[in-house]
């Protein structure tokens, strides 16, 4: 069973950064990991693979320094891994990156399924894995929680609101996954050594085949044209006292509000 | 986009108006000024054109061309109207879709358009249509079909895309909920739209008359303000429990706009097999008028009976914080906050939770927040209404007791 799992690159930071200047956010220097979800694609592909043999790919769109993503990505025990990378690949959104990474797909030819996290925790949009199935024209099972894959068919159960759904699709197919699903491995001595020597394929917009108006800026529809940090807030009444007489306090508070 | 047909390659055979489904094709006199022999030419409408592409497989004479070209060069003057997708869940309207209707209202005022809701279901879901009326719904486009009784991403696509393709609406906000987020990432990207996730503002540009979209992007760290001004319909997903109803209008009437979607087999692979409860949901988190949450403060997986003790007195639903979720110590569709659940009830009371942002940007528009934690320094007062200091196993037990009495 041929795997793909997409992953991205994120700051490991809730500290973010602005360029006041340009309005965008500062990356440099700041450390990156792999989006905690995409670690729990990758877990996911690995004991699929553990199950029915294999082998599991590693895609990742980004700049070079996005090959470090794909390094730990082999030392959790991945077999290949490809960096997608291009300056023409600035800019871009979830259509473009969709399309970008659907293209590579194609490039590297066949597989059963293709994996991915249910959102990114910089962008948090969750778009990119069922983009890339519109552009292979696969069906999508997103919010997966529990995945099987048997006869050519995967049955995962859908993590939803209030409920669980669980639904069946003949592979191949694209599978976004909540954190839920597993605990993703931790690299093994072996495997980062074999990070370390691994030379990380890269491709870029002519070897995909990319069409140049699909791409980056000029491929992407949403534009943003502004970045800012919220107000803090200020604070409500901290109620002092005893604990009973607080107690009550709050009560007689809730109860004027109607609330209780 | 781009459809027309070659001028001099036309002969008038009318061919091409027969073939299309949507009667954008009218045969004319063929301009003095223009090349070819024919009589007469086709012309195709535009507003009427939904590129689906059948003129050209019944042309003989390769005389009608198309550019599906992205859309920069889109020609966005033919799209208007508000359209709200109206969310159903087991044939009833989700709240989400009338939130998205009083905000909707707002931007077809601003816009000097209609507003549209947009109920996809099997025949019995037109008993939801007065509610949409009701809500300030101009117009209701009923899509029915006996495959979108549930929801499905395929046949939802399929079905959207060929109203949007009919209709043209200049924007379609969705909820950003599990259905809403997926159908909507398919939908954009087959369509051309752009999409903005998970937004907590819209607004329209006074002069160039097209949607900003506000939402925030690092855990709730920074807000970004977002805009597709080339593509259309410009589409977001909306984020539950932020914007308000406008008054409910019994008997509101409207225009209702019944669709008939054409469905086809390959949208039909994915099985919906089971529909799994979760038993420990009493209460639809989303929709309670109180929430009594823990957090990591209760320490371990068995303490938090005292939160669902607290909130059975008091009627309320049970969240958690992503720490108690992830440690496995209630189900995740408790979790409220960035990757969770958003809610804005009237009386929110957090227990043993720090107050990052990511849960922050999940309950602080609620309307009275009431924090109990042992740090002062936690970020949870800095939304608290109300903030006690205090260790929750003195006081969440002793506000149970008391409002039990209460209540008799």
């Amino acid at each position: 069973m041929d795997l793909i799992v997409c992953i991205k690159q994120v700051p490991d930071t809730t500290e973010v950064k602005i360029n006041p200047e340009t309005n965008t956010l500062v990356r440099e220097g700041v450390p990156s990991i792999i989006n905690p979800f995409d670690e729990n694609a990758i877990e996911t592909a690995l004991q699929l693979k553990e199950q029915h043999g294999g082998k599991v790919t590693v895609i990742t769109m980004g700049p070079p320094q996005a090959s470090e993503a794909l390094r730990t990505a082999i030392a959790m025990g991945v077999d290949e891994v490809v960096l997608v990378s291009d300056r023409a690949f600035a800019g871009s959104d979830t259509w473009a990156t969709s399309y970008t990474l659907a293209q590579t797909i194609k490039k590297l030819g066949n597989f059963d399924l293709i994996l991915c996290g249910k959102q990114a925790i910089d962008g948090d949009t969750g778009q990119v894995g069922p983009g890339i199935a519109e552009w292979l024209n696969l069906p999508q099972i997103t919010f997966a929680v529990k995945i099987e894959i048997k006869d050519k068919q995967a049955r995962v159960e859908r993590l939803l609101e209030e409920v669980n759904e669980v639904v069946e699709a003949p592979l191949p197919a694209v599978v976004s996954v909540v954190k839920q699903i597993n605990e993703p491995r931790m690299p093994s001595l072996k495997g980062l050594m074999k990070a370390k020597k691994t030379e990380i394929k890269t491709l870029n917009a002519e070897a995909i085949a990319a069409d140049i108006k699909n791409l980056g800026l000029k491929g992407s529809p949403t534009q943003v044209v502004r970045i800012f940090t919220p107000p803090p807030k200020g604070g409500g009444e901290i109620l002092q006292g005893e604990t009973a007489a607080i107690a009550d306090n709050l009560i007689s508070k809730l109860r004027e509000r109607k609330i209780v | 986009m781009s459809i027309k047909v070659i001028l001099d390659k036309c002969t008038g055979c009318t061919l091409c108006v027969k073939a299309c489904p949507f009667n954008a094709i009218t045969m004319v006199d063929r301009p003095t000024d223009a090349p070819g022999k024919s009589k007469k030419i086709a012309v195709i409408d535009l507003d009427a054109c939904t590129l689906c592409k059948a003129c050209i497989e019944s042309c003989k004479f390769a005389a009608i061309e198309i550019e599906l070209e992205k859309e920069s060069s889109m020609d966005v003057s033919h799209f208007k109207g508000v359209w709200v997708f109206a969310e159903q869940r087991e044939e009833k309207v989700q709240n989400v879709a009338y939130e998205l209707l009083g905000e909707g209202r707002k931007l077809a005022a601003d816009l000097k358009t209609e507003l549209a809701a947009v109920l996809c279901g099997s025949e019995k879901i037109e008993e939801e249509v007065a509610q949409l009326f009701a809500y300030g719904a101009d117009k209701v486009y009923l899509v029915t079909h006996p495959e979108l009784k549930h929801y499905r991403t395929l046949p939802y696509s399929r079905a959207l895309t060929e109203l949007i393709r009919t209709h043209k609406p200049e924007i379609f906000l969705l909820g950003a909920t599990t259905t809403g987020r997926d159908l909507a990432a398919r939908l954009a990207i087959r369509v051309g739209a752009g999409l903005t996730a998970d937004c907590t503002g819209l607004s329209i540009d006074p002069e160039k008359k097209i949607l900003q979209q506000t939402r925030p992007a690092f855990g709730g760290n920074i807000m970004a303000t977002i805009i597709s001004p080339n593509n259309r319909p410009q589409m977001a997903t909306v984020r539950p429990k932020v914007f308000r109803k406008s008054p409910k209008k019994e008997g509101a009437q409207g225009q209702l706009i019944k669709f008939k979607p054409v469905i086809s087999e390959e949208d039909l692979t994915l099985k919906l097999l089971e529909i799994v409860k979760d038993e420990s949901v009493k209460i639809n988190l989303a929709e309670a008028e109180i929430v009594v949450s823990g957090g990591r403060g209760l320490g371990e997986a068995k303490n938090f009976k005292l939160i669902e003790e607290l909130a059975g007195v008091i009627g309320g639903a049970v969240g958690a914080s992503r720490a108690t979720v992830d440690a496995g110590w209630i189900s995740p569709h408790h979790q409220v906050g960035q990757t969770g659940k958003t809610v804005a009830p009237k009386l929110y009371i957090a227990c043993g939770i720090s107050g990052k942002i990511q849960h922050l940007v999940g309950m602080q528009n609620s309307d009275t927040i009431v924090a109990i934690n042992k740090d002062p320094d936690a970020p949870i007062f800095k939304v608290a209404t109300y903030g006690i200091v205090g260790d929750l196993f003195d006081y969440v037990p002793l506000l149970t007791k008391k409002l039990k009495e209460l209540r008799g």
